[in-house]
């Protein structure tokens, strides 16, 4: 067999394997798509779930979990921004650096069951401060800390060294110019990290049954005083995601049209990861034209 | 003479002032002070966090050892996993779980790097504008949506296939595959496009038909990246709880097939956790498996390492 037969051989082979692949994956979108999709309606979307069988709508849930992302962000942003930060400008090139790096790499490479059984050991059963919000919100910041902090540290290290030195030799102060110059030249990458992760954040269920429960109390929409025991935004109330739901309704599956809530559920849980990464991308290059003044 | 001793008094305090001045930090000073602060802390947070993860996951995952006396080799080695009557074997579950990881790599691999080839090599501009967007899409698809495909599809076609309840490895294999597919995807395609430019051209201008080029240079020289492409891949998969506990049947046996109901360690934790009583045999043990997790996590990452320098090594020569 001459070198052009086999070249050709392979070439079939390879267009082959990506036929597969491509088909796959078309079957894995279309099938959800239109298995769930007839089912999403208005009240789908904010009904509330039967506690008995676990039909009905996903309002609490979808709430949940945008509560869940949002308490996430505001706990994981300055730590991981100040981490990236001293990662790109005050670590020297040491064991020390070498090893807090290793760390970061550790706990990013951790199972996300393994942090969420850490978490229920320290807030659950340590603390005992029970399945809620805040549990919850915690054990996925550690499961995106080291994420968005080498995210932060890859975008800041990038900016180009003369935009520090041009800082430093206007006797700025070195905090002065990482936050006044450099952050903002690196905000675009940093911004379409972040909502990567918020994509990531929200499909996490594995992180969150042990954390923020598997039972979604009906909430009064109408308090909004977080200090109340029936208001959404308490965060020591259990707290159901959407993604949970979805598991628990197929394990314990009572309802007899788990498939298709299900399927209606993965739907909008897809088009929400699609949207993120759709955003990412839009923010990022918007903020860039906006940032870098160029086209 | 009063009038001087005024002159001096005003003096003094004007270079007590400006010694005060430089010899006290100024406000930049100060403020990098504090920033440089706020950064330490927040590293700190994170080496805190990590530091006492390790720690209390092996401390409770050693207690079985410590506590209940069982010994580690019955632990490693037995196969029956009955905690209520103290009997906790895990190999049933290590079995599982090690299966199901490689099993999914094998399969895997060759159509990952398949995909990356075509996307860098092959029609560069299709990979770029179509297949890109949609493995990044793919990669963020949570892991309940596959188990939900695995439970709604490959179960019952299982079921039709060979027969049984559709549950078992090789379910739990076929969900794998398809969630590390992407993973392992983008990681190659990256390193395929790493490989310097002017390799690919030699080959061709020594007259190498695209395949010699690609199999003979392109992938030789990529192949750290694809080793630690896959080993991400296999972590991903032994790491990998809900998907993998949907579809895998939960009994904990020794797998006699690749049909029949199995466990694996995270299947395992997921379904047990709950049930048992902190402090107890049946819950130190499920604390023990999830110590073997977190060793296994340690593994691969040294492994990724290890491979890594000796690319580094290949190319320096």
């Amino acid at each position: 067999m001459n070198a052009k037969r086999k070249d050709m051989i392979a070439t079939v082979i390879i267009d082959l394997i990506v036929a597969i692949v491509v088909g796959i994956l078309f079957f894995l979108l279309a099938y959800i798509l239109i298995k769930g999709l007839p089912h999403v309606s208005w009240s789908f979307l904010t009904g509330a779930t039967d506690s008995f069988d676990g039909t009905g709508g996903i309002g609490v849930q979808l709430f949940n979990s945008f509560y869940l992302l949002v308490l996430t962000m505001l706990i994981s942003i300055p730590i991981s921004l100040g981490a990236g930060i001293y990662l790109a400008e005050y670590a020297k090139d040491n064991w020390r650096t070498s090893l807090i790096r290793s760390a970061i790499e550790v706990l990013s490479s951790l199972p996300s069951v393994v942090v969420g059984l850490f978490g229920f050991l320290l807030f659950v059963v340590k603390f005992k401060i029970g399945f809620s919000v805040i549990s919850g919100a915690i054990a996925l910041t550690f499961f995106n800390l080291p994420l968005l902090t080498r995210n932060i540290e890859e975008s800041l290290s990038a900016v180009s060294r003369s935009q520090r030195e041009a800082g430093l030799s206007l006797g700025l102060s070195k905090w002065k110019t990482e936050v006044g110059i450099i952050l903002p030249v690196a905000l675009p990458g940093i911004v379409t990290g972040v909502v990567l992760s918020a994509g990531r954040v929200f499909g996490e269920a594995a992180a969150l049954i042990y954390t923020a429960g598997q039972s979604a109390p009906v909430t009064n929409f109408a308090d909004w005083n977080p200090m109340d025991a029936a208001s959404p935004l308490n965060p020591f109330r259990p707290a159901e995601t959407l993604a949970v739901h979805i598991w628990k309704m197929n394990t314990e599956g009572l309802a007899s049209n788990a498939a298709a809530l299900s399927a209606a559920a993965s739907a909008v849980l897809i088009i929400a990861v699609l949207l993120f990464n759709l955003g990412a991308r839009v923010l990022g290059s918007y903020l860039y034209r906006r940032v870098t003044a160029s086209k | 003479m009063e009038q001087t001793n005024f002159q001096l008094k005003k003096q003094d305090t004007q270079s007590q002032e400006w010694s005060k001045r430089l010899h006290h930090a100024t406000r930049a000073t100060r403020e990098d002070w504090i920033g440089r602060g706020v950064s330490y802390l927040c590293i700190g947070v994170i080496i805190l966090v990590v530091a006492s993860m390790l720690w209390f996951i092996t401390s409770k995952g050693i207690a079985t050892f410590t506590q209940n006396h069982v010994s580690l080799w019955k632990f490693l080695s037995g196969t029956d996993w009955s905690p209520s009557q103290g009997k906790i074997g895990a190999l049933p579950m290590i079995v599982g779980s090690f299966a199901v990881t490689f099993a999914a790599a094998i399969v895997a691999t060759p159509f990952a790097v398949g995909t990356a080839i075509f996307m860098t090599e092959i029609s560069p501009n299709k990979g770029r504008k179509f297949l890109q967007p949609v493995i990044e899409l793919l990669v963020g698809i949570p892991s309940v949506v596959y188990g939900f495909i695995g439970l709604a599809v490959v179960v019952p076609f299982m079921r039709h296939l060979v027969g049984g309840s559709g549950f078992g490895i090789i379910s739990a294999t076929f969900v794998l595959f398809v969630m590390v597919l992407p993973t392992i995807t983008s990681m190659t395609v990256d390193s395929l496009r790493a490989v310097p430019r002017y390799y690919k051209e030699a080959s061709l201008a020594l007259g190498a038909t695209r395949w010699q080029t690609v199999s003979k240079v392109i992938l030789r020289s990529a192949t750290p990246g694809i080793l630690t492409a896959v080993i991400f891949g296999m972590a991903r998969a032994f790491g990998e709880a809900l998907a993998v506990q949907m579809v895998i049947g939960n009994a904990a046996v020794m797998p006699k097939d690749l049909i029949s109901a199995a466990s694996t360690l995270t299947s395992q934790l997921t379904t047990g956790i709950g049930d048992t009583i902190d402090g107890t045999l049946p819950n130190n043990a499920l604390w023990s498996l999830a110590l073997i997790l977190l060793l296994m996590s340690l593994f691969f990452n040294a492994l990724v390492r290890v491979i890594a320098k000796r690319g580094q090594l290949k190319h320096e020569r």
